[in-house]
C-alpha cells in the first residue's frame, strides 16, 4: 500500500503528440481514485505512465516515496486490469492466477494459498482448472481482477475494467470493486469515460480534458460546484443546461426571467442549471423563465421535457404527473444555479 | 459456407473439368503407374512385366542404401525446418518489435521465396564453392576447409542452408501474422506480472503462436521431403558418397538414371504414403486447433 505522487507529469508521444500535459495530483494510501474524461482525453496514457508501461517524457511519478520514472512496471508493485482483461488464454485460470506470483519465486504454499484466497473472495473457485475461453465476460472480468489481487500490491490500476460487459453486469461488478477496494484498503486508479461509473466508485474524480486537469474533488464537490462548463456539462446525468445571458448585478436575464448567480458579475455570462434543479411556476410568478416544449421523455419515475430556452435548448425533469402546455413557466431551486464566464468556461463564484 | 446453385447441370462439371483433366494426368494416373509398378518387376528393355507382389518393399527395406537414404532424409527434413522455422521466427520477432519500419524490411525478407529452387541451389553452390566460394573462403581464416564434395557433414550442412533460404520467407510471413495477432495488453499484462522478455517469450509468445508453429512443422516436413529435389540435384547431386540422397532424390536416381522401375516406384510409393499421413495430421489438427 503506497501514496502516488504525479508531479508537473506530461507526455509527448514520439510522433509530437502531447497526450498528457503538466499533471500534479497526489493520491493518498488508499484512496480510490478515478480518471474520468472522453475519449481521447489522455486517461490511459496517465495510468500507463504509472503503471511503466509508457515512458514518462515530463515530470515525476512516485509511488510510495520512490521515483519510478526509470523503474521497470514489474519491479513498481503495482497491478493492472486490462480493458479486454488481457488473460492468458493458453492457461488455466489458476495458472493465470499464480502466474506473476511464480516470476517472482514465491513459495507453492504461499502461491496455492493465496490463489485459494482470491478465488473465495471473487467465487471464481469453480472455475479455477477452466481456460479463460470456457468463461462468460462477467467471469472473465473476476479472473482479471483475482490475478491483480494475488499479488497483494502496492497499487491496482483499472483501465475502463468493465467496458466490454453489458449494461446489467456492469452495474453489479462497479458495486463489487467498490467493495472489494474497501475491503482491502488498496490505493487505486481507475480509468473510465462513463461519469456514472465514476461518481459511485471515486473517493476522488479527477476530471481530463485534453490532457489537463479540469477539476478534482469528490464526486459530490465536482456534481455540486463544477469548476468549468466541460465539467458541468460531463458530470451529471441528464447533463446540466447551459445557457447564454446576461447578468447584471450578480443576476442572469434570460428567457424572460431572471436568476440570482453566486457572483456579483455584470456582463455576459453562461448560466447552468440541472435539470432537476428547475420547477413550473405559475405564470407571472417573479423571475420565471419559459421553456417552449419540443418534446417529452417518459422515464417511469419522472419525465424529462426538452424545449428551448430564448432559443438555447434546455431540458428539466419534472414528477411523471405534471401537466403540460406548449410551455412551461420555470424558476430555479435557490442556490441552484451556476454561473460560469462567458468566455473562459470558468466557474464564477 | 455458400452454396452456389447452377440451373444448367453440365456447366459446373465443365467449369471444374481442366483442373480435373490436369490431377488425373499429372497425378492419378502416375500415382496408379507407380502403386502397378510396384508389385511388378520390368526387364532392362521394358518388354516383359512380371508380377512380384511384395518383393519390392521387401527388397526396398532389406537394402542398406536404402536405409541409409531414410536417415540423411530424417536428419535433412528436421535440419531444413529447424532451420527455416528458427530463423523465421527471429526475423519475424524483430520486424514485431519495430512494425513501423517493418513493410520494407518485410517485403525484402519475402523476396527469397519467389526465387526458382534451382536457382537457390546454384546460388548456395557458389557461395560455397570450395574453389570460387566466398563461404569457404571465410572458413578458412577461422581454420577449416570447407568441402563438400569431399565431406559429408558439409554437404549436409550446404544442402540443409540452401533448402530452408527460400522457405524462410514462407515461415516468416506466417509468423508476422502470428505475432501481430497476439494483443500488446498480454505482453504488458506479463511484465507487470514479473516476466522479463525471455520468460515472457517461452511463456507467452510461444505457447500463443503454437498452432502457426505446428503448421508450419508440417509444411516445411512436406516442402523438405518433396520439393527439394532441384536444390539437391544443383548443389550435391545426393553425394558425396550418398550423404544427402535424400528418399526423392534417389527415386529419380534409382528410377530414370538406374532403371531400376519396380524399385523406384516402390519408393515413390512410400512418399505417396508418407504424404498422405502429413496431411492426414495436419487436417485433424487443424481442424481440433493446437490446443491451448
Ligand atoms: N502510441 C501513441 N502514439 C501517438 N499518439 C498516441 C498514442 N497513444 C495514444 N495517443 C494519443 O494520445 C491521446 C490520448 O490517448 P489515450 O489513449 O490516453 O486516451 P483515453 O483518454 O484513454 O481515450 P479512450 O477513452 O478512448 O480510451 C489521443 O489523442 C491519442 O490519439
Ligand atoms: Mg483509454
Amino acid at each position: 500500500m503506497a501514496a502516488i505522487t504525479l508531479e508537473a507529469v506530461g507526455k509527448t508521444y514520439a510522433g509530437g503528440v502531447k497526450a498528457v500535459h503538466s499533471i500534479d495530483l497526489a493520491i493518498q494510501d488508499g484512496e480510490f481514485v478515478v480518471l474520468v474524461g472522453p475519449s481521447g482525453c489522455g486517461k490511459s496514457t496517465l495510468l500507463r505512465m504509472v503503471a511503466g508501461l509508457e515512458s514518462v517524457t515530463e515530470g515525476k511519478i512516485s509511488i510510495g516515496d520512490r521515483m519510478v520514472n526509470e523503474v521497470e512496471p514489474a519491479e513498481r508493485d503495482i497491478a493492472m486490469v486490462f480493458q479486454n482483461y488481457a488473460l492468458y488464454p493458453h492457461m488455466t485460470v489458476r495458472q493465470n492466477l499464480a502466474y506473476g506470483l511464480k516470476n517472482r519465486k514465491m513459495a507453492k504454499a504461499e502461491i496455492s494459498r493465496r490463489v485459494d484466497e482470491a478465488a473465495q473472495i471473487l467465487e471464481i473457485g469453480a472455475f479455477l482448472d477452466r481456460k479463460p475461453r470456457a468463461l462468460s465476460g462477467g467471469q472473465r472480468q473476476r479472473v482479471a481482477m483475482g490475478r491483480a489481487i494475488v499479488r497483494e500490491p502496492a497499487a491496482f490500476l483499472f483501465d475502463e475494467p468493465l467496458s466490454n460487459l453489458d449494461a446489467k453486469l456492469r452495474v453489479q461488478m462497479r458495486g463489487e470493486i467498490k467493495q472489494l477496494q474497501a475491503r482491502l484498503g488498496t490505493t487505486s486508479i481507475y480509468v473510465t469515460h462513463d461519469q456514472l461509473e465514476a461518481m459511485t466508485l471515486a473517493h476522488r474524480l479527477v476530471v481530463l480534458n485534453g490532457g489537463q486537469i479540469e477539476q478534482v474533488g469528490t464526486p459530490l464537490e465536482v456534481y455540486r460546484k463544477p469548476a468549468s462548463t466541460f465539467v458541468a456539462a460531463f458530470i451529471g446525468s441528464p447533463a446540466m443546461n447551459l445557457l447564454n445571458a446576461k447578468a447584471e448585478g450578480g443576476v442572469a436575464h434570460v428567457g424572460g426571467g431572471r436568476v440570482p448567480l453566486a457572483a456579483a458579475v455584470t456582463g455576459p455570462v453562461t448560466l447552468g442549471l440541472r435539470p432537476e434543479d428547475v420547477r413550473p411556476a405559475d405564470a407571472g410568478t417573479e423571475g420565471a423563465f419559459v421553456l417552449k416544449i419540443a418534446y417529452v421523455e417518459e422515464l417511469g419515475a419522472q419525465k424529462l421535457v426538452h424545449g428551448t430556452v430564448e432559443g438555447q435548448n434546455f431540458a428539466c425533469a419534472l414528477p411523471s404527473d405534471a401537466a403540460l402546455g406548449q410551455a412551461l413557466h420555470l424558476v430555479p431551486e435557490p442556490g441552484a444555479a451556476h454561473g460560469f464566464d462567458a468566455q473562459t468556461g470558468k466557474r464564477l463564484g | 459456407m455458400k452454396r452456389i446453385f447452377f440451373r444448367n447441370k453440365i456447366l459446373p462439371y465443365l467449369l471444374i473439368a481442366p483442373q480435373m483433366v490436369v490431377t488425373i494426368i499429372f497425378f492419378l494416373w502416375p500415382a496408379g503407374e507407380a502403386v502397378l509398378q510396384s508389385f511388378q518387376r520390368e526387364d532392362a528393355f521394358g518388354l516383359h512385366t512380371t508380377w512380384v507382389g511384395l518383393a519390392n518393399y521387401r527388397a526396398l527395406f532389406q537394402d542398406p542404401d536404402y536405409i541409409h537414404s531414410l536417415q540423411v532424409t530424417v536428419v535433412f527434413t528436421i535440419g531444413v525446418t529447424a532451420v527455416a522455422l528458427i530463423v523465421a521466427l527471429l526475423l519475424a520477432l524483430a520486424v514485431d518489435r519495430t512494425i513501423k519500419a517493418g513493410p520494407a524490411y518485410t517485403t525484402l525478407l519475402v523476396w527469397p521465396y519467389a526465387v526458382a529452387p534451382a536457382v537457390v541451389g546454384v546460388l548456395w553452390w557458389f557461395l560455397f564453392n570450395p574453389t570460387i566460394g566466398l563461404m569457404p573462403y571465410l572458413l578458412s581464416l577461422v581454420g577449416y576447409h570447407w568441402n563438400h564434395a569431399l565431406k559429408g557433414d558439409d554437404a549436409m550442412i550446404l544442402v540443409i542452408i540452401s533448402a530452408a533460404w527460400p522457405q524462410v520467407s514462407y515461415n516468416f510471413l506466417f509468423f508476422v501474422a502470428g505475432l501481430q495477432s497476439i494483443p500488446g495488453s498480454m505482453r504488458e499484462a506479463a511484465a507487470i506480472d514479473g516476466a522479463g522478455p525471455v520468460k515472457r517469450f517461452f511463456t507467452i509468445t510461444l505457447p500463443l503462436l503454437s498452432p502457426t508453429t505446428f503448421f508450419l512443422v508440417v509444411v516445411n516436413f512436406v516442402y523438405a521431403m518433396f520439393a527439394t529435389f532441384p536444390v539437391i540435384d544443383a548443389t550435391t547431386q545426393g553425394g558425396p558418397a550418398g550423404a544427402t540422397n535424400i528418399l526423392v532424390f534417389k527415386v529419380y536416381q534409382d528410377g530414370f538414371v538406374g532403371l531400376n522401375l519396380g524399385s523406384s516406384a516402390a519408393q515413390s510409393v512410400v512418399l505417396l504414403a508418407i504424404v498422405i499421413a502429413l496431411t492426414v495430421i495436419q487436417f485433424r489438427f487443424i481442424e481440433r486447433r493446437v490446443e491451448y
